[in-house]
């Protein structure tokens, strides 16, 4: 009993908490500019929601600051419910690795692997030597994409759909707790956006794990279930 | 560790003509010092067998003969005109007990008595000044291997026979069998039998030394149980000079090393060791600076990369790693192919080159120079590793 208790509690833990996020660049210096002021929002479990404002508005920065690869000036961020600031570099690291899964505009493969061993990188970091169960799920993902021909293929050596599709595969291999997606469809035409949105629904669904998707496309935006608006360094509307 | 060596070699193998180009350059590099210091020591080693094949590594000798003068009484001034001795043959005090004691020495090999003296040999109307070396043969060949140099005879003294050099056999147009007539002064004479002509290649020896059994000797050069000196072979040659002045300080007995005796042949061969090591030491360093810019261009390259798996969860250490793994392989790789050029170098020396000495192909060069090699590539790639390590994802994901 006690441990269905503990899950409930873990349930309704918002994947993503930010307190009063402050951030500034070039601090100190003349050119000091605060780009973000004071950030309150939250993302739930299995929520879907779009990130959306226009050029400048800091959209990018928030991003990075959520996707742990940069730390903000002030406030707090929980991951998890763990508070980040205070982590040094190893230890965000490996939060990042197990709970985000990272999917970018330019798909962002390493060109000297396979798609099949660009999806098993995530666990290769954290486990060493894949084991056949995880080759079996990076596999398993792959042919979810629609990939079960191209496995062996370079990344040079597949179109951009498909490795935009590569990378969402290997952005959920992990299993992570949040899919962080900044432009993924920006530089595909209307028709594979259409299908690479389709995936993350489906894998939203499927997974259970929260996505977070930036975007400048209105139709897209339209179609996740939340929209957070960011304009000028402060929410307008989530 | 595991994950770290498989980027690095993916990467290696994906800028393929860039690792290609940079494993030319290390080979080069590692097979210029494989053949140089392989090169190096074989001449030395050679200039020394041949320098010491026909001499002790230290003699032991009498003291020089001094004038002792009496201090002057107090009070009185001493004007002092002083003749240097002239230094007469003299035989070792005591030398069958010094010899003994030499013989226990634990980095001594063998030990010899040897009494030489001046003498003139004589056949018809021909006169020729010669050295007199009376020796105990069985001690003296593990100082000479003499036996080996008889061009004509054999190595055998005593009972009115002996061995003399090709030079001195020409000049007093001497064979094997033939009688020469021996001087030594004082009305000390004696005819004996040319038993062995031996060549050693020394011009000083072969034209001078007449060896002869050790109590014949002595009673030509007028001492009788005496000898005048104790040649000495040691285990290491280089510490001869230590092994000497032990020796020295132990008998009180003057004793010089092969290195004091040949001060110049040391100082050429310092030298040539220094030099080498230059040369060896500045192939190193733009061998490391090749592998140390290779990698920094391969850092700019594949900085979008870099962030793209910074934000995959790779760590800093393990971002490092990868790039050091890449400077360790390029030294270890380079180094193999090095040193089979530099092999193949000494095998074209020996086989096809001037023939003038045999270079020696020594085992233990090759695991070294790998060894030395694969750490420079990892303390070249430290620069870059590090910088690829400390890139900011955020940055580094954006770079185009």
């Amino acid at each position: 009993m006690s441990e269905q208790m503990q899950a409930t509690a873990e349930d309704s833990q918002p994947v993503l908490r930010l307190q009063a996020i402050h951030k500034s660049y070039n601090i100190g210096q003349p050119t000091e500019t605060e780009v973000l002021h004071g950030i309150d929002m939250q993302v739930g479990r299995k929520e879907f929601a779009a990130l959306i404002g226009p050029s400048g508005s800091g959209k990018s920065t928030l991003l990075n600051l959520i996707g742990l690869l940069d730390s903000p000036t002030s406030g707090e961020l929980f991951l998890l419910g763990q508070p980040t600031r205070e982590m040094d570099d190893a230890a965000r690291t490996a939060l990042r690795g197990s709970s985000i899964g990272f999917v970018f505009q330019f798909h962002h493969l390493i060109q000297a692997f396979t798609a099949l061993e660009n999806v098993l990188i995530p666990l290769m970091l954290a486990h060493g030597k894949p084991s056949k169960d995880s080759v079996d799920r990076a596999r398993g993902l792959l042919v979810e994409v629609g990939l079960e021909k191209f496995v062996g293929r370079k990344p040079n050596q597949l179109s951009g759909g498909q490795q935009q599709r590569v990378a969402i595969a290997r952005a959920l291999v992990t299993r992570p707790a949040l899919l962080l997606a900044d432009e993924p469809t920006g530089n595909l035409d209307s028709k594979t956006a259409a299908e690479v949105f389709a995936l993350f629904r489906q894998f939203n669904e499927k997974f259970g794990c929260a996505v977070l998707l930036v975007t400048h496309d209105m139709q897209l935006s339209d179609a996740c279930d939340r929209q957070i608006r960011l304009v000028d360094g402060a929410i307008a509307q989530g | 560790m595991w994950i770290e060596w498989n980027i690095a070699v993916k990467f290696l193998r994906e800028s393929r003509s860039q690792t290609a180009l940079i494993l030319v350059g290390i080979a080069v590099g590692v097979s210029v010092i494989v053949f140089i210091t392989a090169l190096i020591t074989g001449l030395q080693d050679n200039i020394i067998d041949r320098t010491l094949g026909t001499q002790a590594h230290i003699k032991v000798q009498s003291p020089d003969e001094a004038n002792r003068i009496l201090p002057a009484a107090a009070g009185v001034t001493q004007l002092v005109l002083e003749d240097k001795r002239a230094q007469r043959l003299r035989s070792i005090n005591n030398w069958q007990q010094v010899m003994l004691q030499l013989d226990g020495l634990a980095d001594v090999t063998a030990v010899s008595p040897v009494l030489s003296g001046p003498a003139f040999a004589r056949r018809g109307v021909a006169l020729e000044s010669v050295a007199l070396v009376g020796i105990d043969v069985a001690r003296y060949q593990k100082i000479i291997p003499i036996a080996k140099d008889i061009v004509a005879g054999s190595f055998r003294v005593g009972a009115g026979d002996a061995v003399i050099g090709k030079l001195l056999a020409d000049d007093l147009g001497l064979r094997v069998g033939d009688k020469l007539r021996l001087d030594a002064g004082r009305d000390a004479v004696t005819v004996v039998n040319v038993a062995g002509i031996f060549e050693l290649g020394v011009r000083e020896l072969d034209s001078r030394y007449v060896y002869l059994d050790l109590k014949q000797t002595q009673t030509l050069l007028g001492l009788p149980g005496g000898v005048t000196v104790i040649d000495v072979t040691v285990r290491d040659i280089f510490a001869a000079d230590v092994v000497a002045a032990r020796i020295g300080r132990l008998t009180g007995l003057k004793s010089e090393s092969w290195m004091e005796t040949n001060a110049q042949l040391m100082n050429a061969l310092t030298s040539q060791s220094l030099s080498t090591n230059m040369i060896s030491l500045f192939v190193a360093l733009s061998v490391a600076f090749g592998i140390a810019s290779v990698l920094s261009v391969s850092v700019v390259q594949r900085t979008r990369e870099i962030g793209i798996l910074r934000a995959m969860g790779t760590t800093q250490g393990q971002m490092l790693g990868v790039f050091l793994i890449q400077g360790a392989l390029f030294g270890l790789a380079g180094s193999a192919i090095g040193s089979a050029a530099g092999y193949a170098l000494v095998w074209a020396f020996n086989n096809l080159g001037p023939g003038l000495f045999y270079i020696p192909v020594s085992p233990s060069l090759v695991p070294i120079a790998m060894a030395i090699a694969t750490v420079t590539g990892v303390v070249s790639a430290a620069l870059p590793a590090r910088r690829a390590a400390r890139l900011d994802p955020v940055v580094a994901i954006r770079y185009v």
